[in-house]
Formats: structure tokens, sequence, C-alpha cells
């Protein structure tokens, strides 16, 4: 099962998701993380700019990742109940 | 209301100036995330699902038109322009920048607002009756010695490291709207056949993981005296409460395990020695704080009569609008369950609308529930039409309150990083079902609802008539159906009926469960609540279960 890294912003609280070379407001830009994956969560707690980072399970193909927890799918979509505040890149209706 | 002293004032600015230096100090990587947790979280910011939330600190869950404007305005120029009114009297902003905070907190300050003790092990925000001076069953009004406690409480030293947190809740009147036997400490004030004031001391009360209800630590504690009384019982606490578990670290799990006379024995030998100490306040201190709390000069010619002749007018008097203490006066319930709406939401332009309400017709007084709705509590009866008619105008006047639409919810997995499941939607298709028939939901009557979106019960799932509570099943969204729990003065703790449902699932048994109340109660004006107490617990499975 393919993985993604997310975190959220120090600055912001920004929900992110990683795209292979920097951080993205929209899940439909990460990339699937490999092996490579825990060192790089380590480092990136260890540079104390993203809060919490950690890899989640998806499913689906680049640039339509769908988390498999209803956690994370809210997270990616915005709250359920207010369209208006939706994130864009993954519609409130797959959660 | 009262007003912040230059020692109020002082103690505020010192700590805003703090935390605004240890924000700084975090945005400059100078301290680590472990190490500035613990210190955003004793200052009311956590870290949610989408963003920072913010929960700001409401005493007594009494507001000034002033400082509904301001919590209007950081909702506007910090967040998404609305803010989230919470079960205990406060307000949640969900979308709050830690490059901001300092100016917000600045901005929090020239009100006399903070945030601070809305979270971590401390004693969190005090809270008590919405109708507080108003009621006409209330002994005194409770807020100054809330706002003792409050003082008392802020900062307090040997109370900022509890083995967890920890909520007082005061009431004067034998009708407890503030949920006091769901408290750590619950208050009772009352009025001895001498005409002395004095409180009944509740404890151990709460819900969450192990809902348990308060049980009497003392019945009669003097006025003057509650306060030493109090930290006697919270340094009980703070010695023996388990700090090695935190599922058993409440006040209630320590007040089980010793049982209420050996517990009660040891806060009596520890007042025994605090009491001597003069710890209490001053008599001066009393006054001068009961003196802020002054009854507004109501007007003895107020007009007692009400002009109910417009139809929909009428339906929210009955339903929204309670008895004043002074005649011509009256206390209206502000419903922020509106059709399709999220409980507790209300909008920057909606919070100014209130505060304008309550500038002009409520002696500048509102008041948050426990319920999560609003309370102008000093209302000229003269001034209730055009009150109705100014939040009719921005969907504030829905005639619901504790109907089968009146339903509290947390934020649930919509926002909450603790969340199992999603609360709102559920309460939402709940309310769906009834929310076009007023005269429908008239005829089932008080039915107090209440959904939690995870153990921790926010949403007050064991109060409820009906409970519901959010799971997670196999990485799923599912929900427990509790019957029977009561946070009024009759106070009962909700129990599970059977096996749990899906989203869909909940809706439809709690539409079943209202359909069989509704054939099955003794007499038109029996409650939801004392069918299911009268009948017990098996027909009402039978109509959910089959």
């Amino acid at each position: 099962m393919p993985r993604v890294l997310t975190g959220n912003r120090l600055e912001t609280g920004d929900v992110l998701w990683w795209n292979g070379s920097d951080w993205s407001p929209r899940i439909a830009d990460a990339v699937a993380i490999g092996d490579e994956g825990e060192a790089l969560v380590a480092r990136l707690v260890a540079e104390e700019r993203i809060n919490d980072p950690v890899l989640i399970d998806v499913t689906g193909e680049p640039g339509a990742f769908v988390p498999t927890t209803t956690r994370e799918r809210v997270r990616a979509s915005g709250p359920s109940v207010r369209a208006d505040l939706a994130r864009g890149s993954l519609s409130v209706e797959v959660i | 209301m009262y007003r912040y002293d230059q020692y109020d004032q002082a103690i505020v600015d010192a700590r805003v100036a703090e935390f605004k230096d240890q924000v700084a100090r975090r945005l400059r990587n100078e301290i680590t995330e472990d190490q500035f947790k613990p210190l955003r979280l004793m200052n009311g910011l956590y870290l949610q699902l989408h963003a920072y939330m913010l929960r700001v600190a409401i005493p007594y869950g009494t507001l000034s038109g002033t400082q509904m404007r301001m919590l209007a305005h950081i909702a506007r120029k910090y967040d998404r322009d609305y803010g989230h009114f919470t079960t205990r009297q406060n307000i949640q902003y969900n979308w709050i920048k830690l490059e901001q905070f300092a100016d917000l907190l600045d901005d929090l300050s020239k009100v006399e607002m903070h945030a601070f003790q809305t979270s971590g092990n401390c004693i969190r925000n005090i809270s008590s009756d919405q109708f507080a001076g108003a009621a006409a069953d209330e002994v005194a009004d409770p807020r100054p010695y809330a706002e003792l406690l409050r003082q008392w409480s802020t900062l307090h030293p040997e109370f900022s490291f509890l083995p967890r947190k920890f909520k007082i809740a005061v009431i004067a009147s034998d009708t407890d709207r503030a949920a006091i036997q769901l408290h750590d400490i619950g208050l009772q004030l009352r009025r001895n056949d001498a005409g002395d004031l004095g409180f009944r001391v509740y404890v151990g009360g709460g819900m969450g993981r192990t809902p348990i209800l308060g049980q009497v630590v003392r019945d009669w504690i003097p006025v003057g005296q509650f306060l030493s009384y109090s930290e006697a019982i919270l340094r009980v606490y703070n010695r023996y409460g388990r700090r090695d578990n935190i599922y058993k670290a409440r006040i209630k799990i320590l007040v089980t395990e010793l049982g209420i006379e050996e517990f009660t024995r040891q806060v009596e030998a520890e007042w025994a020695l605090l009491e001597p100490l003069g710890l209490d306040a001053p008599q001066a201190e009393y006054d001068r704080i009961i003196a802020q709390f002054a009854p507004p000069a109501f007007d003895p010619a107020a007009n007692d009569d009400l002009d109910l002749s417009d139809p929909d007018f009428r339906l929210w008097v009955e339903q929204n609008v309670h008895p004043h203490k002074a005649p011509g006066y009256a206390i209206a319930t502000i419903s922020l369950k509106p059709r399709a709406g999220i409980p507790g939401d209300a909008s920057s332009a909606q919070m100014d609308v209130i505060a304008d309400l309550a500038e002009r017709y409520a002696q500048d007084e509102i008041r948050v529930t426990h319920s999560q709705n609003l309370v102008l509590a000093h209302v000229r009866k003269s001034d209730l039409y055009a009150v109705w008619q100014a939040l009719e105008a921005v969907d504030l006047a829905t005639p619901n309150l504790d109907l089968v639409t009146d339903i509290i919810a947390c934020p649930g997995m919509d926002y909450c990083t603790l969340a199992n499941a999603r609360s709102i939607p559920i309460a939402q298709k709940i309310a769906a079902k009834f929310e076009n028939d007023i005269a429908e939901q008239r005829d089932i009557g008080e039915l107090k609802i209440k959904v939690s979106g995870c153990i921790n019960g926010c949403g007050h799932h064991h109060a409820g008539h009906i409970g519901i509570l959010g799971v997670d099943k196999k990485g799923e969204e599912a929900y427990q159906l509790l019957l029977g729990g009561s946070g009024a003065e009759d106070a009962s703790l909700a129990k599970i009926l059977g096996p749990g449902f899906d989203e869909n699932g909940i809706v439809a048994a709690v539409d079943r469960l209202i359909a069989f109340y509704r054939s099955a109660r003794a007499a038109p004006d029996e409650r939801f609540l004392d069918t299911y107490r009268r009948l017990g617990p098996a027909p009402f499975k039978a109509a959910v279960y089959g």
C-alpha cells in the first residue's frame, strides 16, 4: 500500500503533504514515499519546522491518493460539515 | 458584572508577555516542539486536525457586549469568521496561526480576557448557571463565588500541575442548570433557616471514560469558608490522586477508590489544619466582588404584559423565554442550533448582533450555556419583540430550546485530533428529521440528545436523555447508543442500550426510539427521560433492535 508524508506547518498549523521536494497544501500533489520515509520523518522531526510529521497509508494513484482512515481523509478534505472551507484537493464526498 | 482591578490586569499582562516570548522563541527554533507543547497547552492552544485551535476562557459563561464584539473581531481577523461555543461555556477558534498569536493575545487582554487554564492539568474555567442573577429560584447570585474561585485558582502555584484537569461548577438554586454533579467539585449555594449562606459540596463527579456522579462531601460549609474547604479538597487530590495512569488520574477515581467516607475524613483533617491559617478571603473582598455583581437597576414600572399576537414570536417566547425574578423582565435564550447549523457555532456577524442586543436591551450581559446556547438574562418584556426580530434576521431565533433539535455536539472528527468519529453530521441528520416541524418537536417535548466523538465525552453523552458516542470500529466510524442520562438536579448516567450502529443506523435508531416513546408515554407531558425511567431499557431496546 502506498504511503505519503504529511504534517502541519509550525507557523500556521496548515496541513501539508510532501511533493518530493517541498510541501504542498494539496494531497493531490503528494508523492508516494518508499523506504526512505522513516529517515525523512526523522530529519523533519529534528528540523522542528513541521509538527507531527507522519507517514500515512493511502489508496489510489499519484494525483488521486485517498487516505485509508477517515481521520486523514477529513484532514485532506477539510471539515465535512463546512463545504465552504474545503481544501479542494480531495472531495468531502470521499469521507 | 466583574471588572478587572489592577492586579487582575497585571496578572494577565504578565502571562501574555511571557507566552508571547515563548511563541517567539518557538518560531525562532530556540525551543523544540516537545518543550513548547506543554507551554502552549497551558495557554489554551492546541494543534488539531486542520490548524491550531484556541480555547478562550469565558469565566462562568458571562460576557459583556464589548467582549462579545472582541470575540467577533478575533473570528474575523485571525480565524475564518466564526467561533464555536463549548459545553464548558468557553469559545474555540479552529483556524488560528501561531505567527499571529501575539497580536491575538493583545486583543483579548484589552477586554479582560485570556486563554490560560483552558487546557492542562490545572483548575479550568469555573462554570455556573446561565440564569445567574436573573432566576427567581436562586438564593443569591452564584457568580461572585465563582469569581472568587477564578481569582484563587488563577495561576495557583500549588495546583498548576495536578494529576489531571479539574473542573468546578457553582449554582445557587435547586434547579441545576450547570450539571454540578458531573464536575470534580460541584457547589450549590443554599440559605439555612437562620438566613445564612453556605454551600453543599459535591465531589468526584465527571464524564469521560469513567462516568461517575458526584457525592456530597459536606452538606454545609459556611460561605465564608468555602475557599479553604475547596483548597483542602484540592490538597488531598493533589497528594493522593494517581499520576501513574492518565485514565485513573481524575479525582473521581480517588474518591471511588477511597470511598466517600474516607475521602471526607481526609478532607476534614486537611481543612482542620488549613482553616486557621486565614486562607479564606476577608469580608471586604467578598463585599468588593459581590458589589460588582449587584443587580441592574430594574425599572419597577416595567410593563409585565406581552403582546403575543405574532404567532412566530409567541412560539419563541413559549420555548426560549424564561421568567425573570424582576417583574416586567424576562430571560431570553438564543439558540445556536439553527436549521442545518452546527451546534454552538456563531459567525462573527452574529456575534456582533448579539453584542449590540446585549448593550441595547439586556444590561450589557451575555451568558454562554453548557448546552452551547447563549442567553440575554435581563430583557424588558416590552423589548422582547424587538430582540426577537433582530435575532430572526440573523437566523438566531430558532424556537427549539431543550427540544429534539437542540442537540449538544462536540467538534468531533471534523476538527478534533482525539475524536474517533464525527459528531456534527450525526446531530445534523437527527435534527433534519424534525427541524421543519416545530409542532412535532413540541409534541415530543423535552429531549436532550448529546453527541460525543470520543470517550472523553466533551459532548456530554453520558448526561443525555439520548447519548451518542462515536467509536472507531476497525477504522470505520461507529456509534454507541446510550439512554437515561441527565445533567440536571435529577442527575443520572446514561447506559449503553445495545450494539452500535453506523452513521445512518444511529440516526434511524434515534427515530425508532422517539416513535416508541410517543406511543408509550403515560401522558402527553411525560418526558422521554421519565418514560425511560418508568419503563426501563427493555422496551426501548426492543423498539430499536427488534
